[in-house]
Protein backbone atom coordinates (compact mmCIF):
# COMPACT_ATOMS: atom_id res chain seq x y z
CA UNK A 1 0.00 0.00 0.00
CA UNK A 2 1.52 3.45 -0.73
CA UNK A 3 0.61 5.96 2.18
CA UNK A 4 1.12 9.88 2.09
CA UNK A 5 1.78 11.18 5.61
CA UNK A 6 1.17 15.04 5.50
CA UNK A 7 2.92 16.22 8.71
CA UNK A 8 4.07 19.46 10.39
CA UNK A 9 6.59 20.88 12.27
CA UNK A 10 5.20 23.25 15.29
CA UNK A 11 5.74 26.40 17.07
CA UNK A 12 6.20 25.52 20.97
CA UNK A 13 5.80 28.89 22.74
CA UNK A 14 8.52 29.90 25.11
CA UNK A 15 7.28 30.69 28.55
CA UNK A 16 8.42 34.67 28.52
CA UNK A 17 7.87 35.09 24.96
CA UNK A 18 7.09 38.48 22.83
CA UNK A 19 4.39 39.01 20.15
CA UNK A 20 6.19 40.59 16.94
CA UNK A 21 5.07 44.70 16.95
CA UNK A 22 2.30 44.91 14.70
CA UNK A 23 1.01 41.76 16.64
CA UNK A 24 0.56 39.25 13.65
CA UNK A 25 2.86 36.90 15.44
CA UNK A 26 5.12 35.55 17.97
CA UNK A 27 8.31 37.00 17.73
CA UNK A 28 10.76 33.76 16.10
CA UNK A 29 13.06 34.40 19.17
CA UNK A 30 10.31 32.64 21.77
CA UNK A 31 9.17 29.95 19.35
CA UNK A 32 11.09 26.40 19.34
CA UNK A 33 9.81 23.80 16.58
CA UNK A 34 9.23 20.01 16.80
CA UNK A 35 7.00 17.32 14.85
CA UNK A 36 3.75 17.85 15.97
CA UNK A 37 2.55 15.28 18.57
CA UNK A 38 -0.59 13.09 16.06
CA UNK A 39 2.46 12.93 13.26
CA UNK A 40 4.38 10.87 15.59
CA UNK A 41 0.85 8.65 15.89
CA UNK A 42 -0.24 8.70 12.26
CA UNK A 43 3.22 7.98 10.92
CA UNK A 44 3.60 5.02 13.11
CA UNK A 45 -0.07 3.95 11.64
CA UNK A 46 1.38 4.12 8.05
CA UNK A 47 4.43 2.20 9.13
CA UNK A 48 2.37 -0.87 10.02
CA UNK A 49 -0.40 -1.02 7.16
CA UNK A 50 1.77 -0.45 4.59
CA UNK A 51 3.46 -4.00 4.40
CA UNK A 52 6.69 -4.67 2.94
CA UNK A 53 5.89 -4.05 -0.84
CA UNK A 54 4.34 -0.48 0.26
CA UNK A 55 5.89 2.95 0.28
CA UNK A 56 5.33 5.65 3.21
CA UNK A 57 5.52 9.09 1.84
CA UNK A 58 6.06 11.90 4.18
CA UNK A 59 5.24 15.84 2.74
CA UNK A 60 5.12 18.88 4.57
CA UNK A 61 4.54 22.31 3.67
CA UNK A 62 7.04 24.29 5.63
CA UNK A 63 9.94 26.38 5.59
CA UNK A 64 13.82 24.93 6.36
CA UNK A 65 12.48 24.34 9.68
CA UNK A 66 10.28 21.79 9.14
CA UNK A 67 13.25 19.68 7.00
CA UNK A 68 14.02 18.33 10.94
CA UNK A 69 10.78 16.90 11.18
CA UNK A 70 10.74 14.94 8.01
CA UNK A 71 13.90 13.55 8.54
CA UNK A 72 12.50 12.51 11.97
CA UNK A 73 9.86 10.60 9.83
CA UNK A 74 12.54 9.64 7.25
CA UNK A 75 14.28 7.91 10.18
CA UNK A 76 11.12 6.66 11.64
CA UNK A 77 11.08 4.35 8.51
CA UNK A 78 9.15 6.30 6.22
CA UNK A 79 10.81 6.27 2.49
CA UNK A 80 10.81 9.74 0.87
CA UNK A 81 10.18 13.23 1.97
CA UNK A 82 8.35 15.86 0.02
CA UNK A 83 8.65 19.39 1.25
CA UNK A 84 6.88 22.34 -0.08
CA UNK A 85 7.69 25.75 0.28
CA UNK A 86 7.65 29.77 -1.03
CA UNK A 87 8.17 32.84 0.91
CA UNK A 88 4.39 33.24 -0.84
CA UNK A 89 3.24 30.69 1.54
CA UNK A 90 3.81 32.07 4.91
CA UNK A 91 0.90 32.48 7.09
CA UNK A 92 -1.02 30.13 5.30
CA UNK A 93 -3.81 28.81 7.12
CA UNK A 94 -5.06 25.08 7.72
CA UNK A 95 -7.61 25.32 4.49
CA UNK A 96 -4.47 26.94 2.77
CA UNK A 97 -2.34 24.31 3.37
CA UNK A 98 -4.78 21.93 2.50
CA UNK A 99 -4.87 23.38 -1.17
CA UNK A 100 -0.97 23.73 -1.42
CA UNK A 101 -1.12 19.66 -0.85
CA UNK A 102 -3.34 18.83 -2.71
CA UNK A 103 -1.96 18.63 -6.57
CA UNK A 104 0.93 17.01 -4.51
CA UNK A 105 -0.50 14.26 -2.82
CA UNK A 106 -2.86 13.29 -5.78
CA UNK A 107 0.81 12.91 -7.62
CA UNK A 108 1.24 10.16 -5.69
CA UNK A 109 -1.94 8.16 -6.21
CA UNK A 110 -2.44 7.23 -2.68
CA UNK A 111 -4.32 3.86 -1.55
CA UNK A 112 -3.97 6.02 2.05
CA UNK A 113 -3.83 9.29 3.03
CA UNK A 114 -3.20 9.72 6.91
CA UNK A 115 -3.13 12.53 8.96
CA UNK A 116 -3.42 13.81 12.39
CA UNK A 117 -6.33 14.74 14.14
CA UNK A 118 -4.43 18.51 14.45
CA UNK A 119 -1.85 20.19 15.41
CA UNK A 120 -0.80 21.30 18.80
CA UNK A 121 -0.15 25.44 17.93
CA UNK A 122 -3.03 25.89 15.49
CA UNK A 123 -5.41 23.68 16.42
CA UNK A 124 -7.72 23.74 13.45
CA UNK A 125 -8.25 19.91 13.22
CA UNK A 126 -9.30 21.11 9.45
CA UNK A 127 -6.36 20.44 7.30
CA UNK A 128 -6.99 16.50 6.66
CA UNK A 129 -10.38 16.78 6.28
CA UNK A 130 -9.78 19.70 3.80
CA UNK A 131 -7.91 17.95 1.99
CA UNK A 132 -10.43 15.02 1.49
CA UNK A 133 -12.76 17.24 0.25
CA UNK A 134 -10.32 18.47 -2.46
CA UNK A 135 -9.49 14.71 -3.48
CA UNK A 136 -12.76 13.56 -3.27
CA UNK A 137 -11.45 10.84 -0.91
CA UNK A 138 -13.96 9.10 1.25
CA UNK A 139 -12.58 9.94 5.01
CA UNK A 140 -13.34 9.27 8.80
CA UNK A 141 -12.08 11.73 11.28
CA UNK A 142 -10.52 10.94 14.69
CA UNK A 143 -9.67 7.70 14.53
CA UNK A 144 -8.38 5.77 17.62
CA UNK A 145 -8.24 2.52 15.91
CA UNK A 146 -7.42 1.08 12.12
CA UNK A 147 -7.61 -2.53 10.62
CA UNK A 148 -7.42 -3.82 7.13
CA UNK A 149 -10.06 -5.64 6.21
CA UNK A 150 -11.20 -7.38 2.73
CA UNK A 151 -9.87 -4.98 0.98
CA UNK A 152 -10.73 -2.19 2.88
CA UNK A 153 -10.40 -0.66 6.54
CA UNK A 154 -12.62 -1.01 9.15
CA UNK A 155 -11.81 2.17 11.60
CA UNK A 156 -12.93 3.02 15.18
CA UNK A 157 -14.47 6.72 15.05
CA UNK A 158 -13.63 8.78 18.54
CA UNK A 159 -16.69 10.32 19.38
CA UNK A 160 -17.42 12.25 23.03
CA UNK A 161 -18.06 10.80 26.17
CA UNK A 162 -16.31 7.64 25.94
CA UNK A 163 -18.61 6.18 22.92
CA UNK A 164 -16.86 4.31 19.51
CA UNK A 165 -18.33 4.20 16.06
CA UNK A 166 -17.31 1.12 14.17
CA UNK A 167 -17.26 2.25 10.66
CA UNK A 168 -15.96 0.50 7.32
CA UNK A 169 -14.66 2.38 4.05
CA UNK A 170 -13.54 1.42 0.98
CA UNK A 171 -9.56 2.48 -0.17
CA UNK A 172 -8.20 5.15 -1.31
CA UNK A 173 -9.65 6.95 1.43
CA UNK A 174 -8.63 9.78 3.92
CA UNK A 175 -8.30 9.21 7.67
CA UNK A 176 -7.16 11.95 10.39
CA UNK A 177 -5.47 10.05 13.39
CA UNK A 178 -6.13 10.32 16.92
CA UNK A 179 -3.47 10.44 19.75
CA UNK A 180 -2.97 6.64 21.88
CA UNK A 181 -3.71 4.80 18.59
CA UNK A 182 -0.50 2.59 18.79
CA UNK A 183 2.86 3.26 20.27
CA UNK A 184 4.92 5.46 18.14
CA UNK A 185 8.84 3.94 17.70
CA UNK A 186 11.74 5.51 18.64
CA UNK A 187 14.33 6.44 15.99
CA UNK A 188 18.04 4.60 16.53
CA UNK A 189 21.32 6.94 15.63
CA UNK A 190 22.05 5.07 12.93
CA UNK A 191 18.28 5.83 11.19
CA UNK A 192 18.92 8.70 12.08
CA UNK A 193 22.64 9.08 10.11
CA UNK A 194 20.72 7.03 7.45
CA UNK A 195 17.88 9.61 7.21
CA UNK A 196 19.84 11.73 4.99
CA UNK A 197 20.62 9.65 2.50
CA UNK A 198 16.92 9.07 1.61
CA UNK A 199 14.88 11.22 -0.73
CA UNK A 200 14.09 14.47 -0.11
CA UNK A 201 12.30 16.74 -2.74
CA UNK A 202 11.62 20.26 -2.26
CA UNK A 203 8.51 21.51 -4.49
CA UNK A 204 7.12 25.20 -5.08
CA UNK A 205 3.76 26.30 -4.65
CA UNK A 206 3.96 28.78 -7.56
CA UNK A 207 1.10 30.70 -5.88
CA UNK A 208 1.45 34.66 -5.29
CA UNK A 209 0.61 35.93 -2.09
CA UNK A 210 -2.73 36.91 -2.51
CA UNK A 211 -3.46 33.55 -3.95
CA UNK A 212 -2.56 32.03 -0.69
CA UNK A 213 -4.30 34.66 0.92
CA UNK A 214 -7.74 33.77 -0.60
CA UNK A 215 -6.97 30.19 -0.65
CA UNK A 216 -6.86 30.52 3.41
CA UNK A 217 -10.45 30.64 5.69
CA UNK A 218 -9.92 33.23 7.57
CA UNK A 219 -7.55 36.33 7.94
CA UNK A 220 -5.66 36.86 11.26
CA UNK A 221 -6.19 40.57 12.55
CA UNK A 222 -4.36 40.63 15.55
CA UNK A 223 -2.77 37.96 18.30
CA UNK A 224 -3.43 39.03 22.14
CA UNK A 225 -3.16 37.44 25.45
CA UNK A 226 -6.27 36.06 26.84
CA UNK A 227 -7.97 38.18 29.15
CA UNK A 228 -7.77 36.90 32.57
CA UNK A 229 -10.79 35.85 33.99
CA UNK A 230 -11.05 35.91 37.83
CA UNK A 231 -7.94 33.97 38.21
CA UNK A 232 -7.22 31.43 40.84
CA UNK A 233 -5.97 32.46 44.01
CA UNK A 234 -2.50 31.88 44.18
CA UNK A 235 -0.98 29.72 47.35
CA UNK A 236 1.78 30.38 48.51
CA UNK A 237 4.34 29.26 50.95
CA UNK A 238 6.69 26.18 51.53
CA UNK A 239 5.35 23.01 50.01
CA UNK A 240 4.40 21.98 53.93
CA UNK A 241 2.26 24.70 54.62
CA UNK A 242 0.56 24.93 50.77
CA UNK A 243 -0.37 20.98 51.08
CA UNK A 244 -1.67 22.11 54.60
CA UNK A 245 -4.18 24.86 53.07
CA UNK A 246 -5.03 22.13 50.73
CA UNK A 247 -6.15 19.99 52.38
CA UNK A 248 -8.14 22.45 54.52
CA UNK A 249 -9.81 23.37 51.68
CA UNK A 250 -10.83 20.14 50.80
CA UNK A 251 -12.47 19.42 54.36
CA UNK A 252 -13.90 22.50 54.08
CA UNK A 253 -15.51 21.69 50.85
CA UNK A 254 -16.90 18.36 51.12
CA UNK A 255 -18.30 19.09 54.62
CA UNK A 256 -20.18 21.87 52.98
CA UNK B 1 -24.49 39.66 8.86
CA UNK B 2 -27.97 38.56 7.80
CA UNK B 3 -28.90 34.73 7.60
CA UNK B 4 -28.04 32.55 10.15
CA UNK B 5 -28.05 28.67 9.48
CA UNK B 6 -27.35 26.37 12.38
CA UNK B 7 -26.80 22.87 11.64
CA UNK B 8 -28.18 20.81 14.16
CA UNK B 9 -26.33 17.93 15.31
CA UNK B 10 -28.41 14.75 16.98
CA UNK B 11 -26.76 11.39 17.56
CA UNK B 12 -28.62 8.30 17.95
CA UNK B 13 -32.12 9.68 18.19
CA UNK B 14 -31.46 12.70 20.18
CA UNK B 15 -29.83 16.46 19.60
CA UNK B 16 -26.79 16.96 21.52
CA UNK B 17 -26.89 20.17 23.64
CA UNK B 18 -24.17 22.00 21.33
CA UNK B 19 -27.63 22.36 19.30
CA UNK B 20 -29.36 24.95 21.59
CA UNK B 21 -25.95 27.13 21.62
CA UNK B 22 -25.51 27.25 18.48
CA UNK B 23 -29.23 28.79 18.26
CA UNK B 24 -28.39 30.68 21.32
CA UNK B 25 -25.11 32.47 18.98
CA UNK B 26 -27.07 32.76 15.97
CA UNK B 27 -30.00 34.55 17.32
CA UNK B 28 -27.23 37.59 18.55
CA UNK B 29 -26.46 37.44 14.72
CA UNK B 30 -29.50 38.15 12.47
CA UNK B 31 -32.30 35.65 11.00
CA UNK B 32 -32.08 31.91 12.22
CA UNK B 33 -32.84 28.76 9.99
CA UNK B 34 -32.16 25.70 11.26
CA UNK B 35 -30.49 22.64 9.08
CA UNK B 36 -31.15 19.20 10.51
CA UNK B 37 -30.00 16.12 8.13
CA UNK B 38 -30.99 13.40 9.76
CA UNK B 39 -32.57 10.14 9.10
CA UNK B 40 -36.06 11.17 10.57
CA UNK B 41 -36.11 15.04 10.98
CA UNK B 42 -39.24 15.36 12.08
CA UNK B 43 -38.48 13.52 15.49
CA UNK B 44 -36.55 16.79 16.67
CA UNK B 45 -39.08 19.04 15.43
CA UNK B 46 -41.08 19.99 18.91
CA UNK B 47 -37.49 20.48 20.75
CA UNK B 48 -36.54 22.57 17.26
CA UNK B 49 -38.91 24.97 17.55
CA UNK B 50 -37.17 27.36 19.80
CA UNK B 51 -37.61 30.80 19.90
CA UNK B 52 -36.10 33.68 17.30
CA UNK B 53 -35.77 30.49 15.24
CA UNK B 54 -37.29 31.19 11.73
CA UNK B 55 -37.48 28.14 9.76
CA UNK B 56 -36.06 24.69 10.44
CA UNK B 57 -35.33 22.71 6.91
CA UNK B 58 -35.26 19.41 7.22
CA UNK B 59 -32.57 17.16 5.08
CA UNK B 60 -34.02 13.23 4.78
CA UNK B 61 -30.67 10.88 4.68
CA UNK B 62 -31.18 7.08 3.67
CA UNK B 63 -28.57 5.93 6.29
CA UNK B 64 -29.59 5.88 10.27
CA UNK B 65 -26.75 7.18 11.50
CA UNK B 66 -24.54 10.12 11.08
CA UNK B 67 -22.33 10.04 7.81
CA UNK B 68 -19.57 12.79 6.73
CA UNK B 69 -19.88 12.54 3.03
CA UNK B 70 -23.70 12.87 3.51
CA UNK B 71 -23.84 15.44 5.85
CA UNK B 72 -21.23 17.24 3.36
CA UNK B 73 -23.31 17.12 0.32
CA UNK B 74 -26.82 17.96 2.29
CA UNK B 75 -24.94 21.34 3.73
CA UNK B 76 -23.29 21.95 0.34
CA UNK B 77 -26.64 21.85 -0.96
CA UNK B 78 -28.96 24.23 1.66
CA UNK B 79 -25.65 26.67 1.16
CA UNK B 80 -26.17 26.86 -1.95
CA UNK B 81 -29.97 27.29 -1.64
CA UNK B 82 -30.06 29.72 1.16
CA UNK B 83 -27.08 31.55 0.74
CA UNK B 84 -26.48 32.36 4.51
CA UNK B 85 -23.81 34.81 5.60
CA UNK B 86 -22.91 32.68 8.73
CA UNK B 87 -23.15 28.96 9.20
CA UNK B 88 -22.63 27.85 12.89
CA UNK B 89 -21.79 24.30 14.04
CA UNK B 90 -20.36 22.34 17.11
CA UNK B 91 -16.72 21.71 17.05
CA UNK B 92 -17.39 18.42 17.65
CA UNK B 93 -16.22 15.10 15.85
CA UNK B 94 -18.92 14.96 13.45
CA UNK B 95 -18.26 18.43 12.15
CA UNK B 96 -15.04 17.97 12.23
CA UNK B 97 -15.53 15.11 9.89
CA UNK B 98 -17.22 17.23 7.08
CA UNK B 99 -17.07 20.97 7.51
CA UNK B 100 -13.60 21.77 6.81
CA UNK B 101 -14.42 20.18 3.34
CA UNK B 102 -17.70 22.17 2.76
CA UNK B 103 -15.80 25.34 3.55
CA UNK B 104 -12.81 24.44 1.09
CA UNK B 105 -15.16 23.49 -1.75
CA UNK B 106 -17.16 26.06 -1.14
CA UNK B 107 -14.19 28.70 -1.03
CA UNK B 108 -15.97 29.84 1.89
CA UNK B 109 -14.41 31.27 5.01
CA UNK B 110 -13.84 29.10 7.66
CA UNK B 111 -12.73 29.23 11.65
CA UNK B 112 -12.70 26.50 14.10
CA UNK B 113 -12.92 26.19 18.06
CA UNK B 114 -14.28 29.64 17.57
CA UNK B 115 -15.02 30.92 21.76
CA UNK B 116 -16.11 34.40 20.62
CA UNK B 117 -18.14 35.83 17.74
CA UNK B 118 -18.95 39.67 17.15
CA UNK B 119 -19.81 42.29 14.20
CA UNK B 120 -17.39 45.28 14.02
CA UNK B 121 -19.26 47.63 11.83
CA UNK B 122 -21.32 44.83 9.66
CA UNK B 123 -18.22 42.76 9.57
CA UNK B 124 -17.91 39.53 11.18
CA UNK B 125 -14.95 38.91 13.90
CA UNK B 126 -14.11 36.07 15.58
CA UNK B 127 -11.75 34.98 18.59
CA UNK B 128 -9.95 31.74 18.85
CA UNK B 129 -7.14 30.14 20.95
CA UNK B 130 -4.04 30.08 19.26
CA UNK B 131 -0.37 28.45 20.39
CA UNK B 132 -2.15 25.90 22.76
CA UNK B 133 -4.28 28.56 24.62
CA UNK B 134 -1.07 30.77 25.54
CA UNK B 135 -2.56 33.27 23.14
CA UNK B 136 -5.83 34.16 21.34
CA UNK B 137 -6.23 35.32 17.60
CA UNK B 138 -9.23 37.67 16.25
CA UNK B 139 -9.79 36.66 12.96
CA UNK B 140 -11.95 38.44 10.05
CA UNK B 141 -13.37 36.95 6.72
CA UNK B 142 -12.99 39.87 4.07
CA UNK B 143 -14.49 39.23 0.42
CA UNK B 144 -16.50 35.97 1.90
CA UNK B 145 -20.23 35.42 1.03
CA UNK B 146 -20.28 32.78 3.28
CA UNK B 147 -18.32 31.75 6.35
CA UNK B 148 -18.67 28.25 8.70
CA UNK B 149 -17.90 29.17 11.95
CA UNK B 150 -17.38 26.02 14.30
CA UNK B 151 -18.22 27.11 17.83
CA UNK B 152 -16.58 25.78 20.91
CA UNK B 153 -18.80 23.45 23.24
CA UNK B 154 -20.52 24.57 26.50
CA UNK B 155 -19.08 28.35 25.83
CA UNK B 156 -22.19 29.81 24.10
CA UNK B 157 -25.27 30.80 26.49
CA UNK B 158 -28.15 27.86 25.37
CA UNK B 159 -31.60 29.02 23.84
CA UNK B 160 -34.09 26.90 26.00
CA UNK B 161 -36.05 24.05 23.67
CA UNK B 162 -39.56 24.60 21.94
CA UNK B 163 -41.19 27.83 22.83
CA UNK B 164 -41.21 29.72 19.28
CA UNK B 165 -43.25 28.62 16.19
CA UNK B 166 -40.95 28.14 13.01
CA UNK B 167 -42.00 27.45 9.49
CA UNK B 168 -40.74 23.45 8.84
CA UNK B 169 -39.55 23.01 5.48
CA UNK B 170 -38.77 19.51 3.82
CA UNK B 171 -35.91 20.18 1.69
CA UNK B 172 -35.29 17.37 -1.23
CA UNK B 173 -31.80 17.45 -1.52
CA UNK B 174 -29.57 14.89 -4.45
CA UNK B 175 -27.42 13.19 -1.92
CA UNK B 176 -25.59 10.69 -3.51
CA UNK B 177 -23.81 7.95 -1.95
CA UNK B 178 -22.65 7.49 1.92
CA UNK B 179 -18.60 6.86 2.24
CA UNK B 180 -18.37 5.07 4.79
CA UNK B 181 -21.01 2.39 6.39
CA UNK B 182 -21.50 2.50 10.41
CA UNK B 183 -21.03 -0.96 11.50
CA UNK B 184 -21.56 -0.25 15.22
CA UNK B 185 -21.31 1.95 18.41
CA UNK B 186 -19.10 0.74 21.47
CA UNK B 187 -18.91 2.37 25.27
CA UNK B 188 -15.29 2.31 25.93
CA UNK B 189 -15.02 4.25 28.75
CA UNK B 190 -16.97 1.92 31.20
CA UNK B 191 -14.91 0.21 34.02
CA UNK B 192 -14.59 -0.78 37.86
CA UNK B 193 -15.25 2.83 38.34
CA UNK B 194 -17.24 5.68 38.05
CA UNK B 195 -15.70 8.81 37.93
CA UNK B 196 -18.62 11.28 37.22
CA UNK B 197 -20.34 9.79 40.98
CA UNK B 198 -17.39 10.72 43.09
CA UNK B 199 -17.06 13.99 45.40
CA UNK B 200 -13.31 14.48 45.23
CA UNK B 201 -11.02 13.63 42.31
CA UNK B 202 -7.57 13.79 42.37
CA UNK B 203 -6.67 13.46 38.90
CA UNK B 204 -3.04 13.45 37.78
CA UNK B 205 -1.56 13.80 34.30
CA UNK B 206 1.94 13.94 32.35
CA UNK B 207 3.36 15.81 34.79
CA UNK B 208 3.44 12.58 36.85
CA UNK B 209 5.97 11.35 33.91
CA UNK B 210 6.75 7.94 34.54
CA UNK B 211 4.13 4.69 34.72
CA UNK B 212 6.54 3.94 38.01
CA UNK B 213 5.12 6.83 39.77
CA UNK B 214 1.02 6.33 39.04
CA UNK B 215 1.45 3.91 42.28
CA UNK B 216 2.24 7.05 44.11
CA UNK B 217 -0.80 8.73 43.62
CA UNK B 218 -2.91 5.83 44.02
CA UNK B 219 -2.12 5.53 47.70
CA UNK B 220 -2.63 9.16 48.14
CA UNK B 221 -6.43 9.29 46.68
CA UNK B 222 -6.77 6.52 48.97
CA UNK B 223 -5.59 8.18 51.69
CA UNK B 224 -6.62 11.54 51.18
CA UNK B 225 -10.51 9.93 50.23
CA UNK B 226 -10.76 10.79 46.53
CA UNK B 227 -10.99 8.48 43.97
CA UNK B 228 -8.26 8.47 40.55
CA UNK B 229 -8.63 10.36 37.87
CA UNK B 230 -6.34 11.04 34.74
CA UNK B 231 -6.15 13.22 31.43
CA UNK B 232 -5.66 11.94 28.54
CA UNK B 233 -2.04 11.03 27.50
CA UNK B 234 -1.83 8.57 30.66
CA UNK B 235 -4.32 7.05 28.98
CA UNK B 236 -3.05 7.04 25.60
CA UNK B 237 0.00 5.69 26.99
CA UNK B 238 -2.00 2.85 28.31
CA UNK B 239 -0.79 3.26 31.83
CA UNK B 240 -4.62 3.81 32.96
CA UNK B 241 -8.16 2.54 31.48
CA UNK B 242 -10.73 4.86 29.59
CA UNK B 243 -12.93 4.68 32.86
CA UNK B 244 -10.55 7.01 34.83
CA UNK B 245 -10.48 9.46 31.82
CA UNK B 246 -11.83 13.37 32.43
CA UNK B 247 -11.96 15.21 29.10
CA UNK B 248 -14.14 15.51 25.92
CA UNK B 249 -13.68 12.16 24.86
CA UNK B 250 -13.44 10.86 28.65
CA UNK B 251 -16.19 11.66 31.04
CA UNK B 252 -17.49 15.19 31.98
CA UNK B 253 -17.40 14.79 36.00
CA UNK B 254 -18.53 17.82 38.57
CA UNK B 255 -17.41 16.97 41.58
CA UNK B 256 -17.27 18.79 45.20
CA UNK B 257 -13.99 19.28 44.90
CA UNK B 258 -10.90 18.53 41.53
CA UNK B 259 -7.41 18.46 43.01
CA UNK B 260 -5.42 18.07 39.53
CA UNK B 261 -1.75 17.46 39.59
CA UNK B 262 0.73 18.20 37.12
CA UNK B 263 -2.52 18.83 34.53
CA UNK B 264 -1.92 21.91 31.84
CA UNK B 265 -5.51 21.75 30.91
CA UNK B 266 -6.07 21.31 27.33
CA UNK B 267 -9.17 22.52 26.39
CA UNK B 268 -10.88 18.93 25.88
CA UNK B 269 -9.69 18.65 29.08
CA UNK B 270 -11.00 21.82 30.54
CA UNK B 271 -14.44 20.82 28.79
CA UNK B 272 -14.58 17.94 31.23
CA UNK B 273 -13.85 19.47 34.89
CA UNK B 274 -14.64 22.85 34.57
CA UNK B 275 -18.02 22.97 36.19
CA UNK B 276 -16.71 21.24 38.94
CA UNK B 277 -17.81 22.99 42.46
CA UNK B 278 -14.16 23.59 43.74
CA UNK B 279 -10.58 22.92 41.32
CA UNK B 280 -7.26 23.27 42.57
CA UNK B 281 -4.53 23.03 39.94
CA UNK B 282 -0.61 22.42 40.69
CA UNK B 283 1.38 22.70 38.45
CA UNK B 284 5.24 24.16 37.62
CA UNK B 285 4.31 26.39 34.29
CA UNK B 286 2.77 29.10 35.59
CA UNK B 287 1.21 29.95 32.41
CA UNK B 288 -0.87 26.73 32.30
CA UNK B 289 -4.19 27.04 30.98
CA UNK B 290 -5.33 25.28 34.27
CA UNK B 291 -5.10 28.20 36.38
CA UNK B 292 -7.48 29.98 34.32
CA UNK B 293 -10.36 27.45 35.47
CA UNK B 294 -9.06 26.83 38.51
CA UNK B 295 -10.32 28.28 42.11
CA UNK B 296 -7.44 27.93 43.73
CA UNK B 297 -3.44 27.50 42.37
CA UNK B 298 0.02 26.32 43.23
CA UNK B 299 3.13 26.76 41.02
CA UNK B 300 5.51 24.43 42.42
CA UNK B 301 6.77 20.67 41.84
CA UNK B 302 3.94 17.97 42.29
CA UNK B 303 6.05 15.82 43.59
CA UNK B 304 6.72 18.04 46.25
CA UNK B 305 2.93 19.02 47.13
CA UNK B 306 2.19 15.43 46.73
CA UNK B 307 4.54 14.54 49.47
CA UNK B 308 3.85 16.99 51.99
CA UNK B 309 0.02 15.94 51.08
CA UNK B 310 0.70 12.23 51.68
CA UNK B 311 2.58 12.79 54.95
CA UNK B 312 -0.17 14.66 56.51
CA UNK B 313 -2.59 12.72 55.45
CA UNK B 314 -1.13 9.98 57.80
Amino acid sequence: MRIVVPVKQVAVVDEDFELVDDGSGVDPDFLEWSLNEWDDFSLEAALQLSGEDGEVVVMTVGDEEATEGLLTCLAKGADRGVRIWDDALAGADALAVARILAPAVRREQPDLVLCGVQSSDAVNSATGIALAGLLNLPHVAVVRAISAENGGLVVERELEGGLVEVVRIELPALLTVQTGINEPRYANLRAIKQAREKPLEVLGSGLSPEQVASAGGARLRKLAEPEAGEGAEMLQGSPAEVAARIREIVAERLSG
Amino acid sequence: VSGVLVVAEARRGELRDVTFELIGAARGLGSVSVAVIDHDPSRYRDRLAVDGVDSVLAVTTPQEHFEPHIAQRGLEALIEQEQPSVVLLGHTIDSLGFAPAVAVRGEHGFASDVTRVSSDGGDLVVVRSAYGGKLEAELDFPGRDTVLLLLRAGTFEPAAAGGGSPEWCEVTVELGEPHSEHVDFREVATGDVDITKADFLLSVGRGIEDKDNLEQFEELAERMGAILSVSRPLVDAGWVSNARQVGQSGKTVKPKVYLALGISGAVQHLAGMKNADTIIAVNSDPEAPIFNVAHYGVVADLFDIAGQLEQQSG
